[in-house]
């Protein structure tokens, strides 16, 4: 775990030789992220959105209990006092899109975290074992990659409960199979590499092989696709929200359009309720995935030859 | 050889299908507020009638006799009965087939022509403005959900101009004196949800045709076609195409699973009586045995959607067909 | 004597690459020319220029190439100048490549029968049935049975395919043919067969041959004459005895000594200490005198001018001057 940590910030703790490298490699990457256009739009969009999410609430205020106290104060477009109008019930809607995006950004980075690593797990294991334990854990993930994941992640919060926990529980346990497979993948081919076996042949035990050696070698593909796990599990938030299973004490993206949508707010014509808070998803999704895709260049040297 | 292949992957399909069916029957069994639950606690039922619906909707005995009851009804097709429609789920399921259908297939193949082509002319004229405007406008759309992107094309082309109805497959109420008013009137329903649907796919299939090309106009075999002195077009055409299009097909079949989770967002933003709304409509009224039918046919066919992909690409690609 | 146009003659060749920090001057000049019936082989580094060179030739560079200077002139007309039309009009007909066969040189997903007759129905405008008869005839001629004309490329083995190769570059009758290494990735024996596959061919169809290759020891016993290139550009030129006996330039000697004989005192080979050069700011002077042993004062400063040595041979390198 520290190796890839070490590898994502350049900060190797020793003075081996390795360390260096290993910090080397952080710089290079950094600097490479820098100079490449889309990595670059991407990250900035990214980062901008989380830095909202953490401190944005502490600047714009926000409760969704505090409703509007007349009715004049309801539905109002754009204006001064009100930079994203109110909603159906008085609300701020700038200050509900402030505090949506900590909701938003918390649910889609932790179940992303989640679905990483049983991903990342599963992947090595599977790959690096072979044999039964291989066959078993790729049918388990066929067979999650063949239920549709809308109609089960509905499901499964009727199960389960709409709090905020368990939208993040049940997001995080459907989204792993596509990684695990992709990991896999990597895997092979990195057993395949001569210095793997060297090391086998010296007697190396096995967990210390896969952390040790395989890990930090699939870490690149790991890395593009957590980015591109977390666009997902934000659009997955959102749409949950929406249909209606979200956490409703709490503010986010997807409820916002929830309100919008089951107080008419479209036929009304009330594009302001609705339409901020889908161009935040959109830009952080679109960030993601521009990352995403750099990242993939950047680390997997190959593609840039052509 | 290719029979075997095919038996192999047939057998593989039959034990997935078999997973999902105990899956099924343990997800719906850990769902909360059942009927007779329910019942049970709101309404005064005598003790009689509750054993009676309970025998109705297959909740009663063991849960092992309960469960070789539920694969001894599949065996019939019995789905069971929708407590909201009072009706066999199954044909519930089946009445409300063809507009999602109708939708997705329709969707689809727009998709694929338009997606295909944007894909290939991105990825031919790479680097230049064309690709670069064809890619941001296929990640846009890509990164929208799908029910927004219907709530902002409802709101310019329903509430601002009034050139399509948001609602519904047809007018209600309305007489329609021909066939032909009737198909006029559903494809005036229906052209909004196909945009909405297609666009969001087209995002998808020119961003996987874009880089699948890139990668196949990147081999040697593309150069040794330019060096016999082949135009350009026909290079793509005879040489490309064939390669690219290979992990496309499979890719359309395996986007059933997903097309379904943008079928339930749309039907439930246009009222579209489809599957997608219907799933919606059974977790809103915690219909769970209609919920436990759907989830099993949706399943079911995105299994068996992966079995014909899986043949399908073994037919064309010569390089497996031998 | 009448003057009989030079099957190949280019001039002051340079071809670039656009790369974001500027040309990358992977071909900077070269010289080179072969005659009907003869062989020529282009042997150096990885890198140093001479796939670009031959890929020139008839305009097969990828998008960021262009030529940037020197005429080409194959049997008098200078492809150089040619439009985009009229250059396609001459590929293949005219002048053909055997890539390397073993990689994806050919379409998967096409037969092979097809791949060949394509060209056939281009150029000469044959109908299907014409071109796939002589597509069948053209692969008896690399001896590989007729009826393998409906396979599809992976139902071939590394030397089978190599042999469609060639073949498929015969197929319009090309009087010249270029070989970008076409023996690399095959082991030993199917070397031997492909080299002597050419050699026969080359003989009885008159063909001119350009053998690009980094292994010298195959050049020995195929090619008439040798040109040895580094960093894109021909540091020495001259007959196989020439280059073997007489290697002048000191790049040329140590790529000798790097392939040990079989006959003679056991040799341990050297290897070349260093690099290739940076093709977008190559070195002052003679390219090669960061890695030269013999170096000298004006070999930093100056860009040495070809030499001729003798009828047959020649050479860019100060040094060589001094000797002579």
């Amino acid at each position: 775990m520290r190796d890839f940590i070490a590898y994502l910030f350049g900060k190797g703790r020793g003075r081996s030789v390795r360390a260096q490298m290993r910090r080397m490699r952080g710089r290079e990457f950094l600097s490479r992220v820098y100079r490449n256009k889309t990595a670059f739009a991407g990250s900035v969009i990214v980062l901008v959105f989380a830095l909202v999410a953490l401190i944005g609430q502490s600047v714009v205020r926000f409760d969704l209990g505090v409703t509007g106290q007349t009715g004049a104060e309801r539905w109002l477009p754009p204006s001064a006092a009100h930079w994203l109008g109110t909603d159906h019930l008085g609300r701020d809607l700038f200050g509900f899109l402030v505090a949506g995006a900590g909701v938003s950004m918390l649910v889609g980075a932790v179940a992303t975290a989640i679905s990483m690593v049983i991903g990342t797990v599963v992947g090595v294991v599977s790959g690096y074992f072979g044999k039964w334990i291989d066959v078993l854990l790729m049918r388990l993930t066929d067979f999650m990659l063949c239920i549709p994941w809308l109609p089960l992640c509905m499901v499964l919060a009727a199960i389960l409960g709409s709090s905020l926990v368990n939208i993040i529980l049940v997001i995080g346990l459907t989204g792993w199979a596509g990684s695990a497979r992709l990991v896999r993948a990597q895997t092979l081919s990195v057993k395949e590499m001569a210095y793997v076996e060297r090391t086998v042949s010296i007697g190396a035990k096995s967990g210390h092989i896969m952390i040790k050696h395989i890990l930090p070698n699939v870490f690149p593909v790991v890395f593009a696709n957590t980015v591109l796990s977390a666009a997902a599990a934000i659009s997955t938030e959102t749409t949950l929200s929406f249909l209606g299973l979200g956490d409703t004490s709490r503010p986010s993206w997807g409820m916002i359009l929830y309100y919008a949508n089951a107080t008419s707010a479209v036929a009304k014509g009330a594009w302001w309720y609705f339409l901020p808070a889908g161009v935040c998803v959109v830009l952080v999704v679109l960030g993601l995935t521009l990352m995403s895709y750099a990242f993939d260049e950047i680390l997997n040297p190959r593609l840039k030859e052509r | 050889m290719q029979a075997r292949r095919i038996l192999n992957k047939l057998f593989y399909m039959l034990v997935t299908i078999f997973c999902v069916l105990v899956f099924n029957f343990v997800l719906f069994r850990l769902l909360p507020g059942d009927i007779i639950t329910r019942l049970e606690r709101t309404t005064k039922v005598s003790e009689e009638a509750l054993k009676n619906l309970a025998a109705y909707y297959g909740l009663d005995g063991t849960l092992w006799q309960q469960f070789t009851g539920y694969f001894g009804k599949l065996a019939r097709f019995d789905l069971g009965v929708s407590y909201t429609y009072s009706k066999s789920v199954w044909s519930v399921i089946a009445s409300r087939l063809m507009p999602t259908v109708m939708l997705l297939g329709i969707s689809e193949i727009i998709a694929v022509a338009l997606g295909t082509l944007f894909g290939v002319v991105a990825a031919w004229k790479r680097g230049r403005a064309v690709d670069t405007g064809l890619l941001s406008f296929s990640l846009v759309i890509y990164s929208m959900p799908t029910f927004w992107l219907c709530m902002m094309l409802i709101l310019v082309f329903c509430t601002k101009l009034g050139w399509f109805p948001s609602m519904g497959m047809y007018t209600t109420g309305r007489i329609f004196s021909s066939t032909w008013t009737y198909v006029r009137d559903v494809s005036h329903h229906m052209a909004l949800p196909i945009v909405c649907m297609s666009l969001g796919m087209t995002g998808e299939y020119c961003v996987t045709m874009r880089s699948t090309m890139m990668d196949v106009l990147s081999e040697d075999y593309i150069t040794t076609a330019r060096a016999k002195g082949f135009r350009e077009g026909y290079v793509l055409r005879r040489h490309a195409m064939p390669n690219a299009m290979l992990p496309m097909v499979t890719l359309v079949f395996m986007n059933l699973g997903f097309v379904i989770a943008g079928a339930v967002q749309l039907e439930t933003m246009f009222a579209w009586p489809g599957l997608g709304m219907l799933t919606y409509t059974a977790i809103d009224n915690r219909d769970y045995t209609l919920l436990q039918g759907i989830f099993l046919f949706t399943t079911v066919s995105t299994i068996l959607a992966n079995f014909v992909a899986d043949v399908v690409y073994g037919l064309i690609d010569p390089r497996i067909k031998n | 004597m009448e003057a009989q146009t030079k099957l190949l003659d280019v001039k002051g060749l340079r071809a670039y690459f656009r790369m974001g920090k500027g040309a990358l001057r992977a071909v900077d000049g070269v010289d080179f020319g072969l005659d009907y019936g003869e062989a020529l082989g282009i042997v150096g580094e990885s890198g140093c220029g001479k796939t670009t060179s031959a890929l020139s030739i008839c305009r097969m560079l990828p998008r960021e190439g262009y030529i940037a200077g020197g005429e080409i002139f194959v049997e008098g007309i200078d492809y150089a100048r040619l439009s985009d039309d009229e250059i396609r009009a001459h590929r293949w007909k005219d002048v053909s490549i055997i890539f390397q066969g073993a990689m994806n040189a050919m379409n998967p997903v096409k037969r092979v029968g097809f791949q060949i007759a394509e060209a056939i129905e281009l150029h000469e405008g044959a109908d299907r049935k014409a071109a796939m008869n002589r597509a069948g005839d053209l692969l008896e001629l690399v001896e590989i049975p007729r009826d393998r004309l409906s396979r599809y490329p992976h139902e071939f083995s590394g030397g089978m395919k190599q042999r469609a190769m060639i073949a498929m570059a015969l197929a319009c009758g090309a009087k010249l043919v270029i070989g970008d290494e076409p023996t690399t990735a095959l082991d030993v024996m199917i070397q031997a067969q492909i080299l002597d596959l050419l050699e026969r061919l080359r003989r009885e169809r008159r063909m001119g041959l350009i053998l690009i290759t980094h292994d010298l020891s195959i050049l020995g016993e195929t090619c008439d004459r040798i040109a040895v290139m580094y960093a894109g550009k021909i540091v020495e030129t001259g007959t196989v005895r020439d280059v073997f006996d007489r290697a002048a330039h000191p790049y040329t000697r140590r790529l000798i000594s790097c392939f040990p004989r079989i006959g003679g005192e056991k040799v341990v080979p050297e290897g070349i200490d260093g690099f290739p050069p940076n093709l977008i700011d190559p070195p002052r002077g003679c390219r090669f005198h960061p890695r030269c042993l013999e170096a000298r004062a004006a070999c930093r400063e100056i860009e040495p001018q070809t030499r001729r040595l003798s009828a047959t041979h020649s050479v860019a390198c100060h040094l060589a001057e001094v000797k002579s």
